[in-house]
């Protein structure tokens, strides 16, 4: 047995979190599809660890864990700021700064 | 049952990173239970007493570095292998210290706001309401920035020492999400701070899900996460190669984005108009001197024996990247947004240097090596723009800073001294002769030569003449064009600001007569560790 679905099914995640970054125009869902990329790399990690046979991947899958709610805590005190001044978290609509 | 064994701690070389780390917790403690009225002096005068602490302590262990091995690779593999304190380390823990107490000096500067900080003084309130006027009218300040300067300290220090991926993604957060939260937090033009702040995390977040897919990927291919591990596999292991080189790949998407490279630079312009001034000033130097250095040990370290499948990648972004940001730069009608196309510009020419010869074997006496040629040209670079950045915040009209290039007219003839100041730190951005760019700009674009890489140099040669037309346009403008309309006029700034300045100054004029010694001490530092 090897790792390869496992990987597989991570690699499908992350494309589609990378594809929904780039496509959806709500912060927060853009927001959701970043998790989802992370998410993906957790999977990967925790594959590669089983298939290694040593615990840095899982080791390390918990720090992501960490730092993906700590990025949380602080991306949605951003989108809210934006959404209470400008009454819609569209990433379009933030378009003061361009050129 | 096998016994527990402590791990070990090398308190005696990490301290300078652990006070930065604790006095950031401690600022959250002050913030806690300090009354509203102290709180702007004791965080600041915290900051500053911490990170100059932090600086002593950094001088002492490089000073110290030699008991580890003599040669050019000398220093210690700390806390269990997650850590590396070398000689580069040392030196970009020094710089990253003395711009960040620039930093903490333009932060704390509250004569320009008449009395309050440049810091919005409840981000809660919407702009525009009662709140808001409340909020400005009895003097709030938001303190809370000190604490997210330091841990935004922490992390830059950490993240070139790093030496495991792991430690280095946690650092690249650490270092990432207070700069995301300061951003948003300017006092004036709250719409586009909160947009810069939006974009910058967006993108940010974006690009270190690349960089963490990339760990996985390399983890998958090495079974460690350590860089001698796969440095080890990159040389034995010839399987499993797409692993390696996609993982290769994400991970310098991450970098690159730091850095602020093309393609991946479409953020910086944004985000360096819309954040406070002060907060650009800090993030334009840390930033990118904290990741040019994980990105040097990265490719060094860990990918150092496949450096064929990296050098071609660099060289395109290298030559993208100069090209974007001296082009672009052109266009601009507004200073910031200037100087962050020019300092675009910088990270490529700074990728030149990446491209050059590591290992001074490999060098005839006298020839600087890579790592020295960017360790200067990072530090010519910081203090420019500490430096312009600072002077920028000086300008200012009815409006609060006036950036756009019409406001600044004639700025030359009302305060010849402020547009002189800030004329010189363009001219050492442009890299003429007798200021320290010239000499940073020489330094890598030699060693880009000496690897072979003409094509770069060429290029780069190429936009720096792009870059002195820009630069020496905006100071025409300044000196030689008689103001239409309303003109933005310098307010005396206090202490704090000017001493930055000076220091801007002093620092850009000796580096670039006498860069003697500072290239030596960029020498003396030698090569990373294995």
């Amino acid at each position: 047995m090897t790792a390869t679905p496992y990987v597989v099914l991570s690699a499908i995640i992350f494309t589609i979190g990378c594809v929904g970054v780039l496509t959806r125009r709500n912060a927060i869902v853009v927001f959701m599809c970043v998790e989802l990329m992370l998410n993906a790399s957790n999977l990967a990690l925790v594959a590669f660890a089983r298939q290694h046979g040593n615990l840095d991947g899982q080791i390390a899958a918990f720090f992501v864990m960490v730092v993906a709610a700590a990025e949380v805590v602080v991306g949605l005190a951003i989108i809210m700021t934006i959404f209470r001044t400008r009454r819609s978290a569209s990433v379009d609509d933030a378009s003061l700064l361009k050129y | 049952m096998n016994d527990f064994v402590n791990p070990t701690i090398e308190y005696a070389q990490l301290w300078p990173i652990l006070v930065v780390f604790g006095v950031a917790c401690l600022g959250v403690v002050l913030e806690a239970f300090l009354p509203r009225g102290r709180r702007h002096l004791s965080q600041s005068v915290l900051a500053v007493l911490g990170l100059a602490a932090a600086l002593g302590g950094t001088v002492y262990v490089g000073l110290d570095l030699h008991k580890f091995g003599g040669g050019a690779a000398r220093g210690l593999i700390a806390a269990e292998g997650t850590i590396v304190v070398d000689g580069p380390t040392v030196y970009l823990w020094g710089l990253i210290l003395v711009f960040s107490i620039g930093g903490v000096l333009l932060f704390a500067e509250r004569r320009l706001e008449g009395g309050v900080s440049a810091f919005a003084g409840q981000a809660a309130a919407l702009p525009g309401t009662e709140a808001e006027r409340q909020a400005s009218t009895q003097g709030l300040d938001h303190t809370e920035v000190y604490p997210l300067l330091m841990f935004a300290v922490g992390g830059m220090m950490l993240f070139p020492a790093a030496n495991d991926l792991l430690t280095m993604f946690v650092a690249l957060e650490v270092l990432s999400l207070p700069l995301y939260l300061l951003c948003g937090l300017a006092r004036r033009r709250r719409l586009l701070s909160q947009e810069a702040a939006l974009k910058y995390f967006l993108l940010g977040a974006f690009s270190s899900g690349f960089f963490l897919y990339g760990v996985a990927l390399i983890y998958g291919f090495a079974g460690s996460m350590q860089f001698s591990d796969i440095n080890e596999a990159v040389r034995n292991d010839a399987s499993n190669q797409s692993l390696l080189l996609i993982g290769m790949g994400m991970l310098a998407v991450g970098l690159l984005f730091k850095v602020g490279a093309a393609p991946f630079h479409s953020w910086t312009p944004d985000v360096y108009q819309g954040a406070p001034t002060a907060v650009t000033a800090f993030m334009a130097a840390g930033t990118k001197i904290a990741a040019f250095g994980a990105m040097l040990r990265l490719f060094y370290v860990a990918f150092g024996s496949d450096r064929w499948s990296w050098q071609p990648m660099l060289w395109v972004i290298a030559i993208l990247t100069m090209l974007v940001g001296a082009v672009l730069a052109v266009v601009q009608t507004d200073v910031k947004r200037m100087l962050a196309y020019s300092s675009i510009a910088h990270t490529g020419f700074l990728l030149t240097g990446v491209l050059g010869v590591q290992s001074a074997s490999e060098l005839s006496d006298g020839q600087v090596t890579s790592m020295q040629a960017v360790l200067f040209y990072l530090t010519t670079y910081g203090f420019a723009m500490v430096g312009g950045f600072a002077v920028v915040t000086l300008v200012r009209d009815s409006g609060g800073e006036a950036t756009s290039f019409a406001r600044w007219a004639g700025l030359g003839r009302r305060s010849p001294l402020v547009a002189g100041v800030f004329a010189f730190f363009l001219l050492s951005m442009a890299g003429i002769p007798l200021t320290a760019g010239f000499v940073g700009k020489w330094a890598v674009f030699t060693v880009a030569l000496a690897a072979g890489a003409w094509p770069v140099v060429v290029v780069a040669i190429g936009s720096s003449i792009i870059a002195v037309y820009f630069y020496v346009r905006l100071i025409l403008l300044m000196f030689f064009t008689e103001a239409e309309g309303e003109v933005a006029s310098v307010t005396t700034p206090s202490l704090l600001t000017s001493a930055t300045i000076a220091v801007g100054v002093v620092a850009t004029l000796v580096l670039g007569v006498v860069p003697g010694p500072v290239l030596d001490l960029a020498g003396h530092a030698g090569q990373f560790i294995r």
